[in-house]
């Protein structure tokens, strides 16, 4: 790999009204509820510290909580990261659905991968813990992971 | 009482390291013994060149398009269907011990299977994982989840430091150079010869076999890490074989002018690898160019491993000892592999990638059937795959393959492998990691080896191999626009499309890089 910066996308349709979505993965304090391998997540103001399962802590700062836009905006700010930022964007599609995206942009780019990997399986969680149908077929693919730069 | 199975195997081993294959730098009497009673393949080879879709390969007996494997870091899903499964309902006591790597290591958020239960113990709570009842995992070194890292910490601290670290500060596979050369992924280790890694699967392997009775019947994989690299064995046993005195690889040529010719005669991405300017595997260190690779360097890189591959060989001897004083010695097969193979300094290259060359595809191979089969020693030439080994397990057992199992059994001999159509090999290369995409498909048929490529970040789907073993088995006259074997080309290509298996669809995600 000789990309420094990675970007990792990941987004399901979910036959759901985008706003019992949003009400799950908007409340920065859910976040065990439903992202894999999280243990906990205690948020003081804008900042939120996420417990791994394997003990590791993740010292983020939330940059944004936009109910209108039913967009999470946070930064990875552990020293294992020289660079993060994670995007949780709802939409809806008007049809009753609405496609959950996971955006990760990090340095170092295997950090992306990672994230990224553990965001996929995450919306899965939020599909079944919803109780909503995932809409196959229709609407973008999910993205393979895309080089920001190279070295 | 049946036959017992132990199935060794180490990581990236290359053909020419064992002394019944040619090799003169380790030793390897262990393993020699073995092929002197047994079954020595001339030509086995992996569906893969990289470690989890080749491991995940012979844990179901499916190529790579079939279990979805299809670069390193896309975890194999935890219900995949398992040669170890078949054997426990068989009534089987089944483990794996050492390095397993069916799904990410690089796992911050411990939510892949293996990794979590490194943390709970030995053995799955749901009684089985992949059909194996008990697993103790190792990997390189002494970072991470795994259960050797735990061991190391909780008993010998002072050696956590001691090993080469894999990754550098940006989690890319570290470049550092050590030893006397300062040869890449290269590191004096301090550690104590009894608790590096080899002797610790050997010793937990030892340690399950203790637990089975008597008349029971096992399967046990015994999966070493080494020679993988890096290249950091206990410094104690580093002194057996002077570098110096070792002789450079007949597929290194010393002259950079004709390395580089050799080169430019094969696929771009080749030279590019070459010159530093495109790193199309992960495992390959991002910052290392092979241009700037040292006959010295080599040569000590060379030591390293042979190194590694004797603290191997004297680990089975203990196991196999172990096993005859428990009275299990003539109800026992042995089959010795590797997942891939190494480049060891062909065309100046190192590690791995997506090269369809020798160093990378010929694979040591060994199958001592137990004793009391009363087998024949032989030796077979004829193709054959690391994806028979799950239904050679089945027939072992005395149990009929699955359907869903792609592979064959092993032959015994080449009339066995004449009769029952072994005829090609065929191995799968697809990656596709942050802009740089790379896929081929190898065949291997007679004395042929030929890829093909599809379209890619270098490639236009035009490109090819095609190397005649038979008068060019260093394959440095790459033939794909010989006009004169454009027959023979296009045969083999059309034979190498005939016999692909669909791939999997949807695709499984990559989840991690490694």
């Amino acid at each position: 790999m000789t990309s420094r910066r990675g970007s990792v996308r990941h987004q399901l349709r979910l036959a759901c009204e985008p706003d019992r979505v949003w009400d799950l993965v908007g409340d920065p304090t859910r976040l065990a509820e439903w992202f894999p391998g999280v243990e906990s997540c205690t948020v003081d103001g804008d900042q939120r510290v996420v417990t791994t399962r394997s003990g590791l802590p993740m010292p983020e700062t939330i940059l944004g909580v936009d109910a209108s836009l039913r967009r999470f905006q946070y930064r990875v700010t552990s020293p294992l990261f020289k660079e993060h930022l994670g995007t949780v964007d709802v939409l809806d599609l008007d049809d009753g659905t609405c496609l959950v995206v996971y955006s990760t942009d990090a340095e170092p780019a295997a950090l992306a991968l990672v994230v990224g990997g553990a965001a996929r399986a995450g919306l899965a969680n939020v599909a079944e813990l919803l109780g909503a149908d995932i809409v196959v077929g229709s609407g973008p693919p999910t993205s393979s992971p895309r080089s920001k730069g190279a070295h | 009482m049946g036959r017992k199975i132990l199935l060794v195997t180490t990581d990236q081993q290359r053909f020419d390291t064992l002394g019944c294959n040619g090799g003169m730098v380790a030793r390897t009497p262990v393993v020699d013994g073995l092929a002197a009673q047994g079954i020595r393949f001339e030509r086995a080879q992996p569906q893969s060149v990289v470690c989890m879709p080749s491991r995940s390969t012979v844990l179901t007996g499916q190529y790579p398009s079939t279990h979805g494997v299809w670069m390193n870091g896309v975890p194999l899903p935890v219900d995949a269907p398992s040669v170890a499964e078949v054997l426990h309902g068989a009534g089987y006591r089944t483990a794996l011990v050492g390095k397993a790597h069916f799904e990410p290591y690089i796992d911050p958020f411990l939510r892949f299977e293996e990794n979590a239960l490194s943390s709970t113990g030995t053995e799955p709570a749901a009684g089985l994982h992949r059909g194996f009842e008990h697993l103790e995992m190792a990997t390189h070194g002494a970072v991470g989840p795994l259960h050797y890292p735990r061991w190391l910490a909780a008993h010998h601290p002072e050696a956590l430091g001691s090993f080469y670290s894999a990754l550098d500060g940006s989690l890319q596979v570290n470049a550092a150079g050590g030893g006397e050369t300062g040869a890449p992924q290269v590191k004096v280790n301090t550690i104590e010869r009894g608790i590096y890694h080899t002797d610790w699967v050997a010793d937990r392997t030892i340690g399950w076999l203790d637990t089975v009775g008597d008349d029971e019947d096992w399967f046990c994989w015994m999966s070493f890490p080494d020679p993988h690299h890096p290249w950091d064995p206990p410094e104690s046993e580093v002194g057996r074989i002077d570098w110096r005195e070792v002789p450079l690889p007949a597929g290194y040529p010393e002259d950079r002018a004709a390395r580089e010719s050799i080169l430019d005669a094969k696929p771009r991405h080749w030279r590019l690898w070459y010159d530093g300017t495109l790193v199309s595997n992960y495992e390959a260190p991002a910052e290392w160019v092979p241009a700037t690779l040292t006959p010295d360097q080599l040569r000590e890189v060379t030591a390293r491993n042979a190194v590694e591959c004797e603290l191997i060989d004297e680990a089975l001897g203990r196991v196999l000892d172990r096993i005859d004083a428990r009275g299990w010695g003539c109800d026992l097969d042995v089959v010795f592999t590797t997942d891939h193979g190494e480049l060891g300094g062909d065309f100046g290259l190192m590690f791995k990638g997506p090269y369809h060359v020798e160093g990378l595809m010929r694979l040591p191979l060994i199958w001592r059937p137990a004793p009391a089969s009363a087998p024949v020693g032989s030796v077979v030439t004829r193709p054959v795959g690391l994806v028979d080994l799950a239904p050679t397990f089945c027939a072992i057992a005395g149990i009929e393959a699955p359907a869903w199992m792609e592979g064959k059994a092993l032959p015994v001999d080449d009339a066995d492998a004449d009769e029952r159509g072994f005829e090609r090999v065929l191995t799968e290369w697809d990656s596709d990691i942050f802009g740089t995409e790379v896929h081929l498909r190898t065949i291997m048929r007679d004395h042929w080896v030929c890829s093909a490529y599809l379209p890619g970040t270098s490639h236009d789907g035009t490109e090819g191999e095609l190397y005649d073993l038979s008068d060019d088995p260093l394959q440095q006259v790459n033939r794909w626009e010989d006009r004169s074997v454009r027959g023979l080309r296009d045969d083999l290509v059309a034979d190498l499309w005939d016999h692909q298996v669909s791939a999997r669809f949807p695709r499984l995600a990559l989840e991690a890089p490694v």
